[in-house]
């Protein structure tokens, strides 16, 4: 009896997990699986089984561009999300000596998250406007004549609001792996005469490769589903994915918008595979 | 969400404790036997009619009076123009009432979520502006051969059971008007510096980077095609319903258009437009009538631009939930009865809307208010809108003048077009570009 129940108690326990990713995750993957083979014309969807969604997507110039561009954000955003996060992860773990203050500075960097996303992103529109605070301060003291307009509803602006609202998920990892580098290997570099670049590029860029690897996965994922900041900080002009499948939901394309999806998801697991591929993880987990 | 989950929950607690106790009373008590059944003579009195629609009609202040008067009930949701329709379409469960525009009505009434009006029931039909029942409101007036998705096109369905649409009048109405407006170019003059007459003034290099065009596909195509139209860049067959070809060729321009850098940003909700306008970064763009008060209320110059070419105009209305019956029904009709009624149409009236019944809003204004709104005579006194704001100074006069001067020129529609699938299509293309 106590036997048995020994070897069912791990499905037990496993079960509310399993029933919850089934029916929140997997469920809703595989009915836009299905949708996306579905038919529909200007108001309604049929079930069937079309590859027209799909053909639609791969001739069109606009689903090649809008990926394009998409890569684009997600390079960009990646590329200063690690760059700005870096540093910071590198001093909090390595200059500040006492816990208490690491903690301390730890929570300062996660204030702007005390509000939600959409305020931090707004804010930056008076600020960056043609009227806005920053070319006010630029005329003011004669740098330029004219406002810039590429400081808002442009391209720039969408990267900087992301790479604002993602520099964290790229610290925390990183600051995580820092920690747990062992002190006395960068002690012991410096004994067999390591300059301190050295010590850097042979000790602490590799075993803080993990933590790059789960910050970039995140940072990739946010970005690559990112709707509304591309949508308010471009003004609507530069191209998502996901605010192409935004629009297409909007016009009730539900079938086209479940397909752009379906790739979606398999273009962004590609990219965290080819992530995992280059970098082991596990050792940080 | 959470709000109205509380409600039900408040509802069916309160309804449980209603049942407990009119068990117990009708079981009576020894002293006290249980008397008759009782009828209620007023049972609309416990309806509660759901509502969805656009922030420009689900007010507040339009369903506290309505409670008041009415009786029962209103729930009200304001959505994006898209989310109401998808909701209208996909959602028949959601809704009692579809507070919706007739450029919908292609998309929204083959799914049969809404059942028509029997017009006999509309106490006030007979009085509504003609431009929704027969599509002419005086003679010579372009409005009479509009293009587009005119309201007069989807006003009627050919019988009760039926989702086409019927030419001519029939008893049965998709959905019963009450506020439309014609739509036109706004532009701040401190900025522009000069008169905006033509609709080609969008494409004008002079305002290179400094103009809008809002991002709704139905009505941003229209706006598009009375400017290229205004520029002879493009002749249309029919504006209100493009062919493939033409489609494209729009397109076409339109990516040149911004690729060359015309447009500052693009606009999906009425709040957008009123900060692109009033934060300067755009001094010229298709603008929707109360946007440009709300700019005026914050003490910013803007001009509605009545433009040579005429107008673009749009209908909103009230449909019923193939889901009504009964007396939830009956206090529907009721609803509609007292929108038009006139203190809607006035209190929309002070914000710059029409009124389907603009005699029965008469009532309910001032006379300097009914001159200045729909006569296009001077204020005699400040105009103040509804929720307190001053919007004009005594002595001002409505840009584009009386409503006959205004929607006598309205010559196209928010449509929904045969090729809408492309249409929205074509126009991602444009917005990925």
């Amino acid at each position: 009896m106590l036997k048995s129940w020994k070897s069912i108690e791990p499905y037990l326990l496993v079960t509310p997990q399993t029933l919850v990713f089934l029916l929140f995750l997997v469920f809703p993957i595989a009915t836009i699986f299905i949708v996306s083979f579905w038919e529909f014309n200007g108001y309604s969807m049929t079930p069937g089984f079309t590859l027209e969604n799909y053909r639609n997507i791969f001739t069109s110039q606009v689903s090649l561009a809008t990926y394009l561009n998409t890569f684009k954000f997600v390079g960009l955003v990646w590329f200063f999300t690690l760059v700005i996060g870096f540093p910071v992860a590198y001093f909090l773990a390595f200059y500040i000596d006492s816990l208490r203050w690491q903690i301390i500075l730890f929570l300062v960097c996660t204030i702007p998250f005390w509000t939600s996303n959409i305020i931090r992103m707004i804010s930056w529109i008076p600020f960056l406007g043609r009227e806005g605070l920053l070319n006010k301060l630029l005329i003011g003291i004669g740098l330029t004549e004219q406002p810039i307009d590429i400081f808002l509803f442009s391209d720039f602006a969408v990267v900087l609001a992301m790479v604002h609202l993602y520099t964290l998920f790229m610290i925390v990892p990183l600051f995580n792996s820092l920690m747990r580098i062992d002190r006395n290997l960068i002690a012991a570099a410096e004994d067999a005469g390591a300059s301190g670049f050295q010590v850097f590029k042979e000790v602490i860029l590799p075993l803080s490769l993990p933590g790059i690897a789960i910050g970039s996965i995140f940072v990739v994922t946010l970005t690559m589903g990112e709707f509304v900041t591309v949508r308010l900080m471009s003004g609507g002009q530069a191209a998502s994915v996901g605010y192409l499948i935004r629009n297409q939901i909007g016009s009730l394309q539900y079938p086209l918008a479940a397909a752009n999806a379906v790739i979606l998801l398999i273009v962004t697991l590609a990219i965290i595979f080819a992530i995992l591929r280059t970098i082991d993880i596990r050792k940080e987990l | 969400m959470a709000n109205l989950t509380r409600r039900q929950l408040l509802r069916t607690g309160l309804a449980a404790g209603a049942m407990v106790t009119a068990t117990q009373c009708a079981r009576g008590t020894p002293n006290n036997p249980a008397s008759g059944p009782t009828v209620n003579t007023n049972q609309t009195k416990d309806v509660t009619l759901r509502f969805i629609g656009t922030g420009v009609s689900q007010i507040n202040e339009i369903r506290q009076k309505a409670e008041e008067d009415l009786g029962f009930k209103l729930e009200m949701r304001a959505l994006s123009t898209e989310e109401n329709n998808q909701i209208a379409i996909t959602q028949p469960g959601q809704y009692d009432v579809f507070d919706g525009e007739y450029f919908s009505l292609p998309l929204v009434v083959p799914s049969g979520n809404l059942q028509p009006i029997d017009v006999s029931r509309i106490t006030a039909f007979d009085q509504i502006v003609p431009i929704f029942t027969t599509g002419q409101l005086y003679d010579g007036a372009k409005v009479n051969s509009s293009q587009g998705t005119a309201p007069h096109r989807v006003m009627f369905l050919t019988d009760q059971e039926s989702t086409e649409f019927a030419p001519e009048p029939t008893n049965w109405a998709t959905l019963i008007p009450f506020q439309y407006n014609a739509d036109t170019l706004g532009y701040r003059p401190d900025l522009v510096g000069r008169e905006i007459t033509s609709w080609g003034e969008l494409f004008n290099e002079e305002f290179r980077g400094k103009t809008s065009i809002l991002d709704i596909p139905s009505i941003g195509i229209m706006d598009a095609a009375m400017v290229v139209e205004a520029l002879g860049l493009m002749t249309f067959g029919d504006k209100g319903n493009m062919t493939r070809e033409e489609l494209d060729q729009i397109t076409q321009i339109l990516i040149e258009q911004k690729r060359a850098g015309q447009f500052r940003a693009f606009w999906k909700t009425f709040d957008e437009s009123v900060n692109l306008m009033s934060s300067g970064e755009v001094v010229l763009q298709s603008m929707w009538s109360p946007a440009v008060t709300a700019v005026k209320a914050q003490g910013i110059e803007c001009v509605y631009a009545p433009l040579q070419e005429g107008y673009r105009a749009w209908g909103g209305g009230i449909g019923l939930s193939r889901n009504l019956s009964g007396i939830e029904l009956d206090a529907a009709y009721e609803y509609i009865n007292w929108m038009l009624d006139g203190w809607v149409g006035a209190f929309l009236g002070r914000q710059g809307y029409y009124s389907a019944v603009p005699e029965n809003a008469k009532k309910f204004m001032s006379q300097p208010e009914w001159d200045f709104w729909y006569e296009g005579k001077a204020a005699a006194e400040d105009m103040i809108d509804p929720f307190g704001t001053k919007l004009e100074s005594a002595g001002a006069v409505r840009d584009g003048g009386s409503f006959n001067d205004r929607m006598g020129n309205v010559v196209v529609w928010n449509s929904t077009m045969d090729e809408q699938t492309y249409l929205v299509q074509k126009w991602n293309e444009f917005v990925a570009a």
